[in-house]
């Protein structure tokens, strides 16, 4: 199945020809790198497309936020990332910044501004969720799609985010079956921390397993999520169960774009 | 002036002399700690009302939540009683808050059926302690100690509060004519003569008086104490989304020192050098500190932490019971002389490697303390300290860090393919 082409505008190039793009979309290093998460990067930027947003990428200038430095103690390396990264948006004048990354939104919004940052950092589920509302990305009535969401850490407790995403799966039609323990109670995926990036001490289990465990008492075949590290925890998670074949992890950008056939 | 009188006023200058000198070594401690800027005053009285006066958060756990919500109202209802009972005492005055007419018969009122109702309330606490197996009264930090403290705080409030019911029974036989619905009750039940309930009365008033003396001054010394700081602590806690980290300051000023280098000749205010993060308790802030001395060892936290249900050392309730220790066991010899060590630490000899590493900074533990306790600034501080002073991270995060700084990137990718995703 080759995909449909979509532009992707690079900051430098546009701001040269002398526009000021609306948007910065913040891809974040696993948009980027990471082999699962660049695909939910293109159907972001499709859905991006598809409602004729006015926004461009900072392409090979964008540095990692730091997020995984600072939480790993590391507050030099993380302020000289920030310290950088701001320099950049103020070169390119950017007001607001659109992330897909919970991580990269929770740094950008919440941390940056110490440093000097005046930005406005928006996560795409409260964006698509507004598209939704004002009609410019269509919805679809009941389909009988059932599905159970994973609230990240970093959206949900982090940031109080639990309903945009939610929002979006009805709208597209989904019914969601709650885990137990679901929005502020949600269990973490085990990835947070920059636990992504190290071994893992010695438990009796994976956290990631745990949770996958709590996803899969719902009955459901998909696990819809909304960040990078959540989903390759739960997907591993899956595979520590043997029910990887059985069960996807999606992100939520990918069932808006599925749906809208992008 | 009655003999009573003398008596009671005696045993209130002790009580008060105590307290004043635990509060005083507590206060001293304080001063040990470093700085924490506190803002935004008017938020924090919405804070106040919703968390701590309408126990938002203690009702996350439905069950337990109603019973102690029962358990905090009733004493904001009958610490007026007590006030009274303390007037009473001194200046030898009955019933002296009377004046206040049917506001004052509303209040005992209220008071008598909370008193009521607490008692029942803490038999099911105790009930429950020996009955069922909590799991989140267990764990490694949940020392013998720690359960003992938990039962005699119970015990300490059931005979308050029957002592309160003896009380206003015995009232109740004397005068038919009282406001107290549960003691009026009793009062018919009980078969007293009125001869006897006049001796009686004063029995339950001093011993019910003298409970709470003693109570006050075993607060500061155990969990129980965040009956006084629960409520403070609420009020003084973050105010920030959960998953903002604060800034360092000091590597601020040293980045623009290294970026603007002009400025390293002008005069430094801070010549002192400072710590990056915590190693042992006085580098810890006023407010951490308070954080430690509000934990009331209810175990929500760690029974929530993704580390601790899958069976990792950490326990978020751990970092703070250990921060109280740790304070108590070399603060009173750091006043003395401050540059004091006992060759230990609050990292390493009371928190470990392996659970400062386990942490996912998911904030669980935060979102579920009643009293807003803020965890992960232990954990981070911690990590702070290893990496900035000693240069020691868990295994994969030094190449991460390497990563970061030569591609900016976690991962180890040049910056060039960073658009590669589009044409993939």
């Amino acid at each position: 199945m080759t995909e449909k082409s979509f532009q992707v505008p690079i900051m430098s190039e546009i701001y040269a020809q002398g526009h000021k793009p609306e948007y910065l979309y913040w891809v974040g290093c696993a948009g980027a790198y990471d082999f699962r998460y660049k695909k939910v990067a293109r159907a972001f930027a499709k859905i991006l497309n598809y409602a004729q947003i006015d926004f461009a990428v900072l392409g090979h200038e964008e540095s990692c936020t730091g997020d995984p430095a600072r939480r790993a103690g590391n507050e030099m390396l993380f302020q000289m990332q920030a310290l950088q990264n701001i320099q950049l948006f103020k070169q390119y004048e950017v007001k607001k910044i659109l992330t897909t990354c919970p991580h990269c939104y929770n740094t950008l919004k919440n941390e940056y501004p110490d440093l000097g940052s005046t930005c406005e950092v928006i996560h795409y589920t409260e964006f698509l969720n507004n598209l939704m509302q004002k009609g410019i990305i269509p919805t679809i009535k009941a389909n009988n799609n059932t599905t159970t969401y994973h609230d990240p850490c970093y959206l949900g407790r982090a940031n109080k985010i639990y309903d945009a995403p939610r929002n979006i799966l009805k709208n597209m039609g989904y019914s969601i079956n709650e885990m137990k323990r679901n929005k502020s109670f949600a269990l973490c995926c085990g990835a947070g921390g920059a636990q992504f990036f190290k071994e893992s001490e010695p438990g009796t289990k994976e956290i990631c397993t745990l949770r996958a465990e709590q996803a899969l008492e719902t009955n459901t075949k998909n696990i819809v999520t909304a960040c990078p590290f959540c989903i390759t925890m739960l997907t591993d998670g899956l595979k520590n169960l043997n029910k990887e074949e059985e069960v996807q992890v999606k992100d939520i950008a990918e069932i808006v774009a599925e749906n809208l056939s992008l | 002036m009655s003999i009573s009188q003398v008596i009671f006023i005696i045993t209130l200058i002790i009580t008060v002399g105590v307290f004043l000198f635990s509060i005083y070594r507590l206060a001293q401690f304080f001063k040990l700690t470093k700085k924490y800027p506190i803002g935004n005053w008017g938020k924090r009285i919405s804070l106040v009302l919703k968390i701590a006066l309408g126990q938002t958060k203690i009702f996350r756990f439905p069950f337990a939540g109603f019973l102690h919500a029962i358990v905090f109202w009733g004493f904001l209802v009958i610490i007026f009683g007590s006030i009274e009972m303390v007037i009473d005492g001194v200046f030898g005055i009955h019933k002296s808050l009377k004046v206040l007419g049917v506001f004052y018969d509303i209040i005992m009122g209220f008071g008598d059926i909370f008193a009521f109702l607490i008692a029942i309330a803490i038999l099911i606490f105790i009930a429950r302690r020996i009955s069922h197996k909590v799991k989140r009264f267990d764990g490694q930090e949940m020392t013998p100690k720690a359960h003992k403290d938990a039962f005699l705080a119970l015990s300490l409030i059931f005979l308050l509060m029957f002592s309160l019911l003896g009380m206003n029974s015995m009232e109740a036989i004397l005068n038919p004519e009282n406001s107290y619905p549960v003691s009026n009750l009793i009062a018919h039940i009980l078969p007293i003569c009125p001869c006897k309930a006049e001796g009686l009365y004063t029995f339950f008033w001093w011993t019910h008086i003298e409970l709470i003396f003693i109570f006050a001054n075993i607060l500061p010394y155990s969990k129980h104490f965040h009956i006084f700081m629960s409520i403070p602590n609420v009020f003084l806690s973050r105010i920030e989304p959960l998953g903002k980290l604060n800034t360092m300051e000091s590597i601020t000023k040293e980045l623009q020192l290294m970026m603007n280098p002009e400025t390293a000749y002008e005069p430094q205010e801070n010549t002192e050098p400072v710590r990056f993060g915590i190693k042992d308790c006085e580098d810890v802030t006023w407010k951490t500190y308070m954080d430690s001395l509000t934990c009331t060892q209810c175990g929500r936290c760690t029974s929530v932490c993704p580390a601790a249900q899958t069976g990792r050392k950490l326990s978020p309730r751990k970092l703070m019971m250990d921060l109280r220790a740790r304070m108590n066991e070399k603060a009173p010899y750091l006043i003395k002389n401050k540059n004091y060590s006992d060759g230990k630490s609050y990292l390493n000899d009371y928190i470990s490697l392996e659970e400062l590493w386990a942490c996912t900074l998911c904030n669980a533990c935060a979102q579920e303390c009643p009293v807003n306790i803020y965890h992960p600034q232990i954990i981070i501080d911690l990590r702070r300290y290893l990496v900035l002073e000693e240069g020691k991270a868990q295994g994969g995060l030094q190449a991460i860090f390497a990563n970061i700084e030569n591609n900016g990137a976690p991962w180890q990718y040049s910056p060039t393919e960073r658009l590669n995703w589009i044409n993939e």
